[in-house]
Formats: structure tokens, sequence, C-alpha cells
């Protein structure tokens, strides 16, 4: 039971007993590791902590248990280490700097709840089975029977617990307000559903143009530098989900501080703070590097088990490539034969086994749930062939380009339209036609197709010049030049700008069409295009973004009136 | 405690020494080692009860295995600290090399520190006014924030980097840590000269390894550098701005030794871990709750060929909070400081500026000098091909501010120095050679309240 070598997050120990993926302590600080190969005498340990100072000789304490998380009450406005140690208490503990002294239970456990049973003593209950709930924030927090529990309810009591009270024993094993769940492991549910809705994200140029569907899966690649973050943080701050589980892996401290920060001013429509919808877990960059690898799944679990409970839930993991990074500098520790650029050949199936927990489901409940996910790819020198980006696009059905050059001149969200895709257009289309607009569809062909032709104009513009091209061609530019400025630039730091509603996306989108229509009928009928005066009219639609709701209706007509006119 | 020597040595490289045997031996723990050179140090690498491997910090060049003796010492690299450092000059190992006394009193420090608590951090959101236009007004720096420098060989980094350093104002109470790997004398004469002239030296902590100094020494400067950082801002409540040159030189001595290890490389040869590693380097900086002082780091790196995508400078853009890149054509133009704002960007920004911290109009202002100047290389480019007679009137407005932006707002003296007011109305000026209405960023009540146009 003693370690016999240590190389970075590497142990390697003899004499234990415990099975591929259980958790051991390690030395006399009690490093938390899981056993991640076994050969022989020899178990390979990953280490989840700095290993500085643990000494060859240091005995192996073994759990027999794997790397699990712990999900009830009190993990709603939490940030949470790779490993789902609380990190306020361990600030408060521990001081500025990480040590990982202690074990950090991550739920209060002084905190009392008001429980509400919904089963009564001697009904049959199984596993997944609401059996009551607490009020936590604004939601409704259901106690689930534990999976592996079921059959008769022998006792239930209804008043206020701590989550280490027993509220409820079934067949004689007690419940509590939380329960434990293998990261690793996706939790059951009773059937996928078909995606007809979307995740709205109140950014324009995601929900009209690339929408994602509501328990789907994106992938937002980009170079550094050109928004990845500040997107990932807008989808967290806006989109319609009632839990959002936000992933900091391998990024910046400064960020999540930021984010934290922020969450805790803004408030959503009913006034609650945003942070009482989201869970936090930060492995930045400098914390250890194999929990950066296990904080991806404890996101991940946490969501299921929100989704469980019937909530819509997203999950945006930043940087799925740090993640990555975490299994190539594992993978090459333990000399395991390398594919691509390093990485172990079984990168493709670890990206997949995480995103395929997404989907919309029917719980074991009978409720509906979902899990979006949205994971930042951040390839080297901004060059998509690098392993992490090909295999992760082969999973995801929505894809939104960053593009450098659009970030340089600050055209945020630098979504490269000419690249990105959703390949939930079809499914959504419904949806859209009854939500929107009818002529949804066709607004959203017209915009794509106007911003691509005017790509091809350009090129052509580069070489001869804008005034030697047909007037035709000028509109069709300063129409696409609109579609930019107007409708896709996004401000993040507006407040009016931040989050667009989709009534008002579909208005600007409606006056640019309108003007354009006009304006290529008069060039048509010969006027030419430099005595066309319509500066009131582009500043007008210019303002549309950060104009408020009702305004903009009002704006709309006038426009519209206006324009009959001239 | 009782310290055993051990002498089983089984491979000698250029920077490792494999010993069999070692008894309990700990892994980073450093080892003294006394050879036919004289007494060096290292650090167990892969500590094993079989053969641990020790990297050695210094050069083996003529090392006789057969002579060499182990002494393990049974924690980290570690150094004392007190505030006596503060004006100092050491070399990579914290030897000092100004002629003064060693650092012997204080309490011990791991040089590697240990990882930030996320939740202790506050976002970085104070305005600092570095004199430079091009750099508060448009890549504005915040107090805490890790902003590198890209820069190229033969473009003037060391420059900018001493005017930064001289007029950035943090608080009162500033202290400059300087790390320098790696650089060739006449760069640290340079610096060192200057930070003399301005009277900087009396506020700065000097780590100088030079381009003939031992490599591996490299890999330990800019740790011991932050241990001190953190210890001046976190303890005794300085303000500290951390300047890191050159980082390239940092990963070619990982490189070097990542292939010494025989690990499997990454992009170009350099390791897999390169990220982290220098993560653990870059994260070492912020504002954070209940400290006093403060960390702002201002690393210098030099793409090998201009080129950004490169894995350092692309790494390095992923860990730190956006970039200062320099332009070798507005070099070769004579403007300085030759900072390419398009490829350049701060995100910290939008935390530091605006109303209360530096005006209400700066966001979109600079937001509107950056879009219209994108839009300036793009027409030039086009005036290249057809001429300046085939560009329409608003394109040769566009022309006349890019040219005005890039002499005037841009380009400034080495030792001018100026305040954030000036900075925004000189944007406002260049801005003025462009109709109001072409300017779609602007908010009107800006454009009526700051906009140049009316003096014309």
């Amino acid at each position: 039971m003693a370690i016999k070598r240590i190389s970075g997050p590497l142990v390697v120990a003899e004499g234990l007993s415990s099975g591929i993926g259980e958790v051991v302590r390690l030395g006399k600080k009690r490093i938390i590791g899981e056993v991640i190969r076994i050969r022989g005498k020899e178990f390979f340990i990953e280490a989840y902590e700095d290993t500085s100072s643990l000494g060859v000789g240091e005995e192996v304490e073994e759990t027999h248990f794997p790397l699990s998380v712990v999900l009830g009450p009190g993990m709603l406005g939490k940030i949470y280490d790779g490993l789902q140690r609380a990190l306020d208490s361990m600030l408060s503990k521990e001081g500025i700097f990480i040590h990982g002294k202690e074990d950090y239970f991550p739920l209060d456990t002084n905190k009392k709840w008001d429980f509400y049973p919904l089963v009564k003593k001697g009904d049959k209950v199984r596993e997944g089975q609401i059996i009551g709930k607490v009020r936590e924030g604004n939601i409704d927090h259901f106690i689930l029977v534990p999976l592996g529990f079921h059959g008769e309810v022998n006792s239930i009591k209804e008043g206020s617990f701590t989550v280490k009270d027993p509220i409820c024993t079934i067949e004689n094993k007690e419940v509590f307000l939380y329960q434990r769940w293998p990261i690793r492991k996706p939790r059951p549910y009773l059937s996928k559903l078909d995606i007809k809705s979307p995740l709205v994200t109140g950014q324009r140029v995601i929900d009209f143009l690339f929408p994602i569907g509501e328990g789907g899966k994106a992938a937002i690649p980009g170079p550094f530098g050109s928004g990845k973050t500040v997107l990932q943080h807008q989808l967290a701050k806006w989109a319609s989900s009632d839990i959002v589980v936000y992933v900091g892996c391998g990024e910046r401290g400064n960020e999540m501080a930021d984010l934290l920060e922020s969450f805790s001013n803004l408030v959503d429509s009913n006034g609650n703070p945003l942070l009482q919808r989201t869970v936090l877990i930060a492995n930045t960059s400098n914390m250890p590097v194999a929990a950066r690898e296990a904080s991806i799944y404890v996101g991940i679990t946490i969501a299921e088990y929100f989704r469980d409970l019937g909530y819509k839930v997203s999950v945006m993991a930043d940087s799925t490539s740090r993640w990555a990074e975490a299994l190539r500098e594992i993978s090459g520790r333990l000399e395991e034969m390398p594919g691509e650029e390093g990485y172990p050949s079984y990168l493709g199936s670890r990206l997949a086994e995480f995103y395929e927990r997404a989907g919309k489901v029917k719980t074991l409940s009978g409720k509906e749930g979902s899990v979006t996910v949205i994971g930042a790819v951040s390839p080297p020198g901004g060059d998509l062939s690098d392993p992490v980006s090909q295999n992760t696009l082969r999973l995801v059905r929505c894809f939104w380009g960053l593009d450098a050059k659009l970030a340089y001149s600050r055209h945020y969200p630098a979504i490269n339209w000419g690249i990105s895709y959703s390949l939930y257009i079809d499914d959504l289309e419904e949806w859209f036609k009854k939500s929107v607009g009818n002529d949804y569809k066709f607004l959203r062909e017209w915009i794509l197709n106007t911003l691509n032709k005017s790509d091809e104009i350009q090129q052509i513009a580069n070489l001869v010049g804008f005034n030697a091209l047909p007037d035709q061609e000028k509109e069709t530019l300063k129409i696409a030049r609109l579609i930019k400025e107007g409708f896709l630039i996004q401000s993040a730091f507006d407040e009016n700008d931040a989050y667009s509603s989709l009534k008002k996306q579909y208005i600007i989108v409606k006056a640019i069409k309108l003007l354009y229509d006009k304006e290529m009928d008069k060039i048509l009928k010969g006027q030419k295009f430099d005595e066309i005066k319509d500066n009131d009219f582009v500043q007008t639609i210019l303002k549309m973004k950060i104009m408020k709701d009702d305004e903009i209706e009002k704006e709309f007509e006038k426009l519209s009136y206006d324009l009959q006119r001239i | 405690m009782i310290y055993k020597e051990y002498s089983n040595i089984t491979q000698v490289d250029s920077s490792l020494i494999f010993v069999e045997g070692l008894e309990a031996p700990k892994y980073n723990e450093v080892v003294k080692i006394f050879s036919n050179l004289g007494s060096l140090e290292g650090q167990i690498i892969d500590a094993s009860s079989n053969i641990s491997v020790i990297q050695v910090f210094g050069n083996m060049l003529g090392l006789d295995p057969k002579s060499v003796r182990i002494l393990p010492k049974g924690k980290p690299y570690s150094i004392k600290l007190n505030e006596e450092l503060i004006g100092r000059i050491f070399n990579g190992r914290f030897y000092p090399i100004d002629n003064g006394p060693s650092i012997i009193k204080g309490e011990e420090y791991d040089v590697n520190g240990y990882p930030i608590n996320p939740y202790a951090r506050e976002t970085p959101n104070s305005f600092v006014e570095t004199g430079i236009s091009v750099i508060d007004g448009l890549i504005t720096l915040a107090k805490g924030q890790k902003l590198p420098l890209f820069s190229g060989s033969g473009l003037p980094h060391n420059k900018i980097a001493v005017q930064i350093s001289s007029q950035a104002k943090v608080s009162d109470n500033t202290l400059i840590v300087f790390g320098a790997m790696g650089v060739n004398s006449d760069e640290a004469r340079f610096l060192i000269n200057e930070f003399r002239e301005r009277g900087l030296l009396r506020k700065t902590v000097s780590f100088i390894n030079l381009a003939s100094d031992p490599s591996i020494e490299r890999i330990l400067l800019p740790r011991i550098a932050l241990t001190t950082a953190e210890y001046l801002a976190y303890e005794k409540g300085y303000d500290v701005i951390v300047i890191l040159t050159d980082i390239t030189n940092y990963c070619e001595t990982l490189r070097e030794i990542s292939s010494a290890k025989k690990e499997i490389p990454g992009r170009r040869g350099y390791p897999g871990y390169m990220y982290t590693d220098l993560a653990s380097i870059f994260e070492r900086s912020g504002v954070l709750k209940g400290k006093k002082g403060s960390i702002t780091q201002i690393p210098i790196l030099t793409m090998p060929q201009d080129d950004i995508t490169h894995p350092i400078p692309d790494l390095t853009g992923y860990v730190t909070e956006g970039q200062i890149t320099l332009s070798r054509r507005l070099h070769k133009l004579g403007i300085y400081p030759p900072i390419d704002i398009l490829s350049s960007i701060s995100r910290m920004m939008n935390n530091a500026i605006g109303k209360g911290k530096t005006r209400e109009d700066h966001s979109s202002l600079s937001s509107q000098l950056f879009a219209s100047y994108s839009e300036y290389i793009e027409v030039s480019r086009l005036m290249e091909l057809v001429g300046e007679g085939a560009l329409s009137e608003d394109d040769l407005s566009l022309i006349r501010f890019g040219r005005k932006f890039e002499k005037e707002f841009i380009n400034q003296g080495f030792n001018e120095r100026r305040g954030i007011e000036n900075t925004l109305n000189k944007g406002w000026e260049v801005l003025s050679e462009i109709k109001p209405e072409r300017l779609t960023r602007l908010k009107q009540e800006f454009i009526n309240k700051y906009g140049k146009w009316n003096k014309e």
C-alpha cells in the first residue's frame, strides 16, 4: 500500500485492491487520486492535486468508490473547483491560495430546508421518482428516489431538515435530501425526445441565423481574442434555460471572477439574480491539470441531475481544448501510443461520450427535461484541422465559427456567417413560423444570400473599386453593411443591446428588407444609386438594436409609413 | 534532520541526472549536487523507489559522473524574502549580482507558488493610465491584468516596456519586478540604465539571466520573480507591475528540457503541457479580496518570424487577457510605438473604462476608431491596386483619417506622457476627417458633445 513513483500528476503504487476508476487518497496530504491503470502489482493513479512534496514510500488510502458528485439542494449560486469542492469555504479556511488541505462538502450542511413530501407511507416507489420537494431560490427542487432504491415507503417526514438529516426510509434504507452519483456514468432517463424548440439566446446572429435546439449540441471554435469567452458568458447570462452550469476548464481566473460578479449583479425578468440559476465550476489554467479533466464530467453530471428534476439546463464548457490537453498529458505520462498531435487515440470517443450526454429527455419521473451543451474549442493558431476541432465537428449539430478578422474590426460576436451552420433549422422551422413570423425562413435565407452575394461583390470591388460597380451591386453592398452594423453586431456591454428579443430581431430584419425592396425597386426603375437619399432611414434602423421592445414597434410602423411615401 | 548523500548515478544528460536508490524521494524536492564542478542545485522531477530523475539548475559541462554526490533537501525550491530586496538586482537563482548582500532573512516561500482561489479574485476594473495614447485609448490596461507585448526581433519592445514602467500609475505605492530571461547584455544594460536614469531602480527588483547564463535557470527565474511579486503585493500591500522578457527564450528552454526528458513533443517540438506551464506563470497576477496590493503583468515575447500563430504567441494569447501586437510596417514608417491595433486587444478594457473611470464616450469612441481603421486598411489596399483616382470621396476621407490616426494618435514621443482626456480628444480630432454619418458606432449625443467637426 505504498507509493513507488511520482511523476507529475501520475503516481504509481503497489499492493492495492482498488478497481479501475476508484478513488484513493495519497500520502499524508490525502491527495485525491483515481486508479486509471492496473498492471500486475502496479496501480497507476492520476492525482487530482499538486503532487509537490509527495514522497515515495508514503501510504495510499483506498475508498473503493468511484469519483462522484454530491447532488442536492444548495448547489445553485455556488462556485466549485473541478472536484466539486466549494471554493468559498476553501477561501475562508485556507486563504487566497489553494492548498487543498481538507475535504469540503459541496453543500451547506447547516442550512435547513423546508421539505414537503409528495408520497405517503405505504406508497410503492421506483428509482428516479419524485418523493417530495424543497424550495430553492426560484425553483422547486424535487427530491428523487436515489438510483438503486425501490419498493415501499416505510416512513416519510415533513418539516425543516439539513441535507444530512434522513427524511424518508424506503425498504428500510434511509433517504436524504442529497444523493451521490459517479461523474463518468450518464444518469439514466426514460427516453430521448425530438428537438422541436430552440434555446433562445437573445444573440441575433445565433437565434436568427444559426439557432440551437433546446437539448442540442453546439461548438464555438475560434482563435484567441475572437471572443469565445465573452460569447459563452453572454449565452450563460441570457439563454432561456432554467439552470446554467458553467464550466471554466483551464481558463483564466479573472474571467471567472468577472462572471461571478456580473451574475451577482444581473437579474432575470422576475428580478432574481442570475447567480441563483447558475452553478459555476472553476478549474482555472493554473489549477491541477487532472482535475481539469474531471471538471467537465462534474459539470455535465450536475446538469443531468437538474434535467432529471424536470428543468431546461444548459452547460457551457470553456474550453474543451484544455480538457483534451489534460487527457494528452496523462496519456503521455502513461506512455501510451500517441495518436494525432500527441493526443491519445481515444480522444474522439471521450469527446463523443461527453456530447452524447446532451439531449431532451423524458425523465424517470415522467417529466421533460433537457441538457443543452455548448463547448468552446481553442484550436492552435485558429487552425480548425486540429484533432480536437475535427472530432468535435463530427459530434455537434451547431457550429458557430469565430473569425479573427471580424474580431480585429471589432465585429462582435465574431461569428463568421460563411462557415457557420445549424443543422437544427429544419427541426425548428415550425416553431419559428408560429412564434416569430410566417416569413422567418424566407427572411433568414434572404439575409444569408445578401451576405454571401456581398462577399463576392466585395472581392470584385477590391479589384476595380466601388465606383466602378453597377448600381444594383452597390445597393447590395450597402444593405449588407447595414445588416452587419444594424443586426449582426451586438454589444455585450450595452444594457439594451446585450439581449435582443426574438420580436426585436424580427423587426430589425423586416425593416432592413423593407428598405432594400424600396431602393432596389427604384434602382431598377432607373434611379441612380448616388441619388438615393436615405440617411434618416439608415440611422433609424441602426438605432433599433438599442431600443426597447415597445419603442421598436412604433418606430417600425413609422418607418414603413415613411418609406411608402418616398 | 540528518541528510544523506547518494552517489549511485546511472545516467547524465545535458541537464538531467539519473540516480538510483534514493530513500523516500519527494516530487519537486530540491537536491544539492556536489561534483568536480563544485556545488550545483537540482530538483527531482521523477521520484521513484528505483531510478529518480533530477533536473539540474546550472551548466554541467565537464561534469564527471563519478564525482557526483546528491544531497536531498527534503523540500521544494524555496527562497527567503524580506523588504530589503527592493532596489536590488539578482540572477536567475536569486544570487545578488549588484555586489550587495544575499537575502537570507525572512519567511521562506516555495517558488512554485500555489494557485490563487478563483473565488478570491476581484475583477480587474480600475484603469491604469500608461500615458501612451494607443494603449490607454484602445487597448486599455486594468490593474491586475496580464497584458503581453507581442513583438518581433528588432522592434522597440524594450522601449515600450520602459515607457510603460516609468509612466504607468497604478497607485503611489507602485513597484516593478523585472525579470529578464536569456536577454543579451546590451539589452539588459539598456533596460537597467533606463531604469536608473528615470529613478526607477530604487522601486524595482530585477532578476537577470543573460543569454550567456545557463539556460536552465530561465525555468526558475520567472517563478522566483513572481514569488517575490506575490510577497510584495499580497503581504506588503504594493501594487506590483511585473515585466518578464523574453517569454520566447523561456519556451525554448522548456522545449530543450522536454526533449532531454524524451517526452512526446507537441506542436513544433514544444511540450504538450506548455499551455499549462505558461499559465502557471501568467495566472500569478490579479487583485484579490481583502488584499491591498495587486500584480499586473506585462510579459514580452518576440514572435518567431512575426508569426502570431506560432505556438509561443498562440498559447500565450490563450492564457493572457489580451495582447499588444507590434507592427513592422508601422516601425518602418517611423511610428513609435508601432502598435498594430487591429491584432491587439485588452479583454479587461470594458471593465476599466467609461464614466467615472475614464470618460463616458470612451467605449464607443474606441469601437469607432477600430472600425474605421480597419476600413482604412481595406481601402488603402484597394488604393494600391486602382490608384487614388478611382476612390470615392468617402474612401478618400478614410485614407486621410488613417494616415492622421497613425501619425498623430498612435505616434508619440518616448518621453511624452499623454493624459486620458488628451488621448480621447485626439481620437475625436482624427475622426473628424470622416463625415459623421459614416460613423455608425458613435452615439449622437457624444458626437454633439465631443465631436471636432464644427471647428474646421
